[in-house]
């Protein structure tokens, strides 16, 4: 029973951080129907370039929530940076081109970054700063809660929670909505499509550098390829759930965070990377509009 | 009989040429050589489903995973079996990929090609990725290490194992190109073509579409998996890693970049797409493949961009021949 | 046709250019994880057979003649050891072979180099399966049966534990062969493995294994896998409050260890080649070198490295004729060799019967604990 709860805690600490990358591919999703397949990539460069600033100015001799959040600034700005500019050089060109060459350009995008990334920062994996000291709050016998984890709901919860008065009390998120129901209706009522597909692209990878973040603080190891296999598990939270619609993506996210630590608890580590594509494909079969439907841009 | 003309000329002289290849280069090339027939059997079939039927499957090379382990798997089972039989029973052992991986064609299209191209493409791509996990968990397939020392095409007198590999690979080569070059060009193939120019309109026709993006994939799927079966013992190693998303990728990249509805551009393709990583090894030791990579993933997007026809576009080399005769009149 | 033609002509024209050889070089070839989770492998790896032949070819060679090193990066991954493997034997046309630490990829390779019979040289895969897969692979180092069950006569005579849980790379075969054998000896001295849990390479989240570890109370926790994900490992466990001790192979023997897990691999235990606080003058005098050219202490690889192109060079100066034959004829004798990590003599599996140390972790020094022989 005592690790049930342990258990709970690392399903949903491991939950939330696919909800911040999963929301990005929902978005992006919601306003041009496309797959951007190179968000876990832009993903990993927040991790880089978060390390690289903490490495200039030495985060690491001045632990805490300062040195945290200029290292979340860091990771957001790059991320924002290098989405617009994917967006404005690979998928722009392409709108209005058949499904497949766009994806194709996605796909090569993602590899570009990828390799890239192996090439600029070198394919050996770097010990990520620690940023936040972490102590424990409660440590019973039964459960263990430490500060980093506390932080790493805490920093998810604010990020949500800016999202949903983004999308749900501004102007901007009201043309989002708008942009994903009928671009072309929204674009005749006078909406600057261009510039709310940018906007959405800033806001999805911003959240996807916060998401870098705080998987570099829980764990230390970055690598370029390290937005592989969780933007693949990202993104099938955001099916899972329904793309294209956000709360569907949180809780997709949280059911595949809970199920993969369950399942490698009581089964097997070998079935954790199965599990994603299970579910992926369960929910194709059973009902491919996600958990739930088909929805635009709506609740969080 | 007339039919086969054609082929049957093809392969007698690649059989010469084979000859030629045996003596004149060194192991090196040759192997390469070898490579490139393989992934070209692959690429013309994945060519059949993204550039012909207009469908996008990420998977590919899952499909050459069923095929190379079953052929690995058959021929440690039954090792005097190929003994007996020299070459034939490569032969059979290859067959018996090809159906079971265009088994798992069926399983795996039925289901998904009703859904939305998108979502076609992930699908196919998690295939791959579970046949990976289930492939790395069953230990009578070797489990993580794979199974090792498969038996390589054999010799045959003064005709080394070169020449031997060589023409069995290229047997199923010409199978495959001039199998694929006659059913696109047939009545099956405008129905292909059909989907991919506009499905609606396919199915007001009165089209099963679904039943031809399953049949397209289940050959393509067939093929896959005789090239995973000439992969088996060309490199006589198979592991669940080898046959991931990058290798899906790479066959991806040479239908494209060979253009989308050409055999011709599917081969060249492979022959670069091979060669290359090769080449960029000698000039750089340490960031070779990284080149490669980042050369390939810039070129799809390149190509995307300004000419989403690839190299070839859905030409084949008879239309350029005839080009070049018209240009000499 | 025109295309083929002239593509066959450009490969012949490839072909041609590649087969300049040098005859008055020796050229050994060299496979190693330069880059990617076990970096630090090959690298240190590479070091040392860098300054084993630099030593050998400024006392002018073998028989005369200056020994080459080609080596190529496998980025630690299964798939490329085949393709670099074969390039070396057929286009660099190496004399002989020296590679790797993991004991999967070094297995790829070994099937190559018998199939083409070219000698290779293991010098740190411990796995059994390696050398036996042929009569011209040989390795340097001891093998795991002897080290799995080095780890668990270490825990229960000096550590004096009883309660072990195991946490295995399932997709390694190192780690899976080293584990088991250390649960059946630690369970035939009495001891008790109170639960057997796995994790895949290349993972980074371990809280689920490591709660139910924690619910088991161990005394110590054995992870017999590579320092990558042991680093992870073991500050994740701390994060959970789990006291127990850490226990390990040889696979966690890269200086990126302690920095990679912040500390918390500190004060753990592991089994090595060699020690950098041996007495032997050897010993010393090697780690002076190493230090002076590369500015680092060198770890067992690099130390395995410098012994395997020792005996490699070695063998090549004693054959009557300069053929991979010969050679692997010759290294087959290695009796008595006095390698930086002890006195090697290659037995009939061509495996070396060595003692191991054990050490304890404190920050970048490896503290030598005890020496434990076969």
């Amino acid at each position: 029973m005592q690790d049930l709860i342990q258990h709970l805690i690392n399903g949903l600490s491991l939950g939330s951080i696919y909800a911040l990358i999963a929301l990005g591919y929902t978005m992006v999703y919601g306003v041009l129907q496309l797959i951007n397949f190179a968000h876990s990539d832009i993903y990993m460069m927040g991790a880089f370039a978060s390390y690289y600033v903490s490495r200039w100015f030495n985060f690491e001799a001045h632990p805490g929530i300062v040195t945290l959040c200029m290292a979340l600034l860091a990771s957001m700005t790059a991320c924002a940076l290098i989405g617009v500019a994917v967006e404005r050089f690979a998928y722009r060109p392409l709108r209005g081109s058949p499904k497949i060459n766009i994806l194709i350009t996605a796909i090569g995008v993602s590899l570009f970054l990828q390799f890239g990334a192996q090439l600029i920062f070198g394919p050996n994996p770097k010990a990520f700063p620690t940023l936040i000291e972490d102590v424990a709050l409660i440590e019973t016998e039964f459960i263990v809660l430490k500060s980093l984890e506390v932080t790493v709901f805490v920093i998810t919860l604010l990020a949500l929670g800016v999202l949903h008065f983004l999308v749900y009390k501004t102007k901007f998120g009201k043309s989002m909505r708008a942009v994903s129901h009928n671009i072309n209706t929204a674009s005749v009522l006078g909406i600057n499509v261009n510039k709310v597909i940018v906007l959405t692209f800033i806001v999805g990878s911003a959240l996807a550098g916060v998401g870098s973040v705080l998987v570099g603080l829980k764990y230390p190891k970055i690598e370029p390829l390290m937005g592989v296999m969780i933007g693949l598990k990202g993104f099938v939270a955001a099916v899972f759930g329904g793309i294209g619609n956000m709360t569907g993506a949180v809780i997709g996210a949280m059911i595949m965070g809970l199920s993969e630590e369950f399942v490698v608890a009581y089964l097997s580590s070998t079935l954790r990377d199965a599990l994603a594509f299970g579910l992926l494909i369960g929910i194709l079969i059973w009902k491919p509009s996600g958990l739930l439907g088909k929805n635009t841009v709506e609740k969080v | 009989m007339k039919n086969f003309k054609i082929p049957l000329f093809a392969y007698i002289g690649l059989l010469i040429l084979g000859l030629a290849l045996q003596f004149g280069l060194n192991a090196y090339i040759q192997i390469l050589i070898l490579q490139i027939l393989m992934f070209s059997i692959a690429a013309m079939s994945l060519n059949l489903v993204n550039g012909f039927t207009g469908q996008f499957s990420l998977g590919h090379a899952g499909f050459m995973a069923v095929g190379a382990y079953t052929s690995a798997y058959l021929s440690q089972l039954l090792p005097g079996f190929l003994e007996t039989t020299h070459v034939f029973g490569f032969f059979i052992f290859s067959v018996i990929a090809g159906l079971f991986a265009s088994f798992f064609g069926y399983v795996v299209g039925l289901p998904s090609l009703r859904l939305k191209g998108d979502y076609l493409a992930i699908v196919t791509l998690g295939f791959g990725e579970i046949l990976r996990v289930v492939l790395l968990n069953i230990e009578p397939l070797g489990g993580a290490r794979g199974i090792s020392g498969i038996v390589p095409y054999p010799e045959f007198g003064f005709l080394d194992r070169f020449w031997v590999s060589f023409a069995y690979i290229s047997f199923w080569f010409l199978v495959c190109l001039f199998f694929l070059w006659r059913i696109t060009r047939s009545r099956y193939g405008r129905q292909f073509m059909s989907v991919r120019e506009d499905e609606v309109a396919a199915l007001s026709l009165g089209l099963s579409t679904t039943k031809i993006k399953v049949s397209s994939f289940v050959i393509a799927s067939f093929f896959a998996g005789v090239a995973g079966s000439i992969y088996a013992h060309l490199i006589s190693i198979v592991t669940p890693t080898v046959f991931g998303f990058l290798m899906s990728v790479n066959i991806v990249v040479m239908v494209v970049l060979g253009g989308m509805g050409s055999f011709t551009g599917s081969i060249i393709a492979a022959a670069f797409v091979t060669v290359m990583p090769e080449l960029l090894r000698s000039v750089q030791s340490v960031t070779g493949y990284d080149l490669r990579m980042i050369i390939f993933s810039l070129g799809l997007i390149l190509i995307m961009i300004f000419k989403p026809n690839g190299l070839f576009g859905d030409k084949e080399l008879p239309y350029f021949l005839s080009k070049l005769k018209r240009k000499k009149v | 046709m025109k295309f083929l033609v002239s593509f066959l002509l450009s490969l012949s024209l490839v072909s041609l250019t590649a087969c300049t050889k040098n005859t008055n070089e020796l050229v050994i070839g060299e496979f190693a994880s330069l880059t990617g989770n076990e970096a630090t492998f090959g690298q240190s790896t590479n070091k040392g057979i860098r300054m084993a032949l630099d030593e050998i070819n400024a006392a002018g060679g073998i028989k005369g003649k200056k020994v080459k090193l080609i080596t190529y990066d496998n980025q630690g991954k299964n798939d490329e050891v085949a393709s670099v493997v074969k390039r070396l034997i057929t286009q660099d046309k190496v004399l002989a072979i020296i590679g790797e630490v993991a004991s999967a990829r070094s297995e790829v390779a070994a099937h190559i180099a018998q199939q083409y019979k070219v000698p290779m040289i293991s010098p740190s895969s411990t796995s059994p399966k390696v050398t036996a897969v042929g009569d011209y692979i040989f390795r340097v180092c001891f093998i795991d049966p002897f080290q799995g069950k080095v780890m668990a006569k270490f825990m229960i005579e000096h550590l004096k534990l009883k309660k072990v849980a195991i946490l295995r790379d399932v997709k390694n075969q190192y780690s899976v062969g080293l584990a088991d054998v250390f649960s059946k000896e630690v369970t035939s001295r009495g001891g008790e493995v109170l639960t057997d849990v796995s994790y895949q390479g290349e993972d980074v989240d371990f809280k689920a294994q490591l709660t139910q570890i924690k619910s088991k109370n161990p005394e110590a926790i054995f992870i017999p896998g590579y320092y990558g994900e042991v680093a992870l490992i073991t500050n994740q466990a701390r994060q959970l409050g789990i006291k127990s001790v850490f226990l390990g192979g040889d696979g966690w023997d890269s200086n990126d260890l302690v920095k990679n897990s912040k500390k918390a691999a500190n004060g753990s235990y592991y089994s090595n080649h060699y020690s950098t606080e041996s007495t032997d003058p050897k010993v010393q005098d090697f780690i002076q070198k190493y230090k002076g050219k590369y500015s680092e202490v060198p770890d067992a690889m690099a130390a395995l490295g410098y012994d395997a192109a020792k005996i490699m060079t070695a063998a090549m100066e004693r054959v009557t004729e300069m053929t991979p034959e010969q050679i692997k004829n010759e290294i087959a004798k290695t009796k008595d060799f006095p390698g930086v990590t002890g006195n090697i003599t290659l037995n009939d599996q061509r495996d070396a019967v060595k003692s191991a140390v054990v050490v304890q972790i404190a920050d970048d020094a490896r503290k030598f604990i005890i020496n434990i022989a076969p």
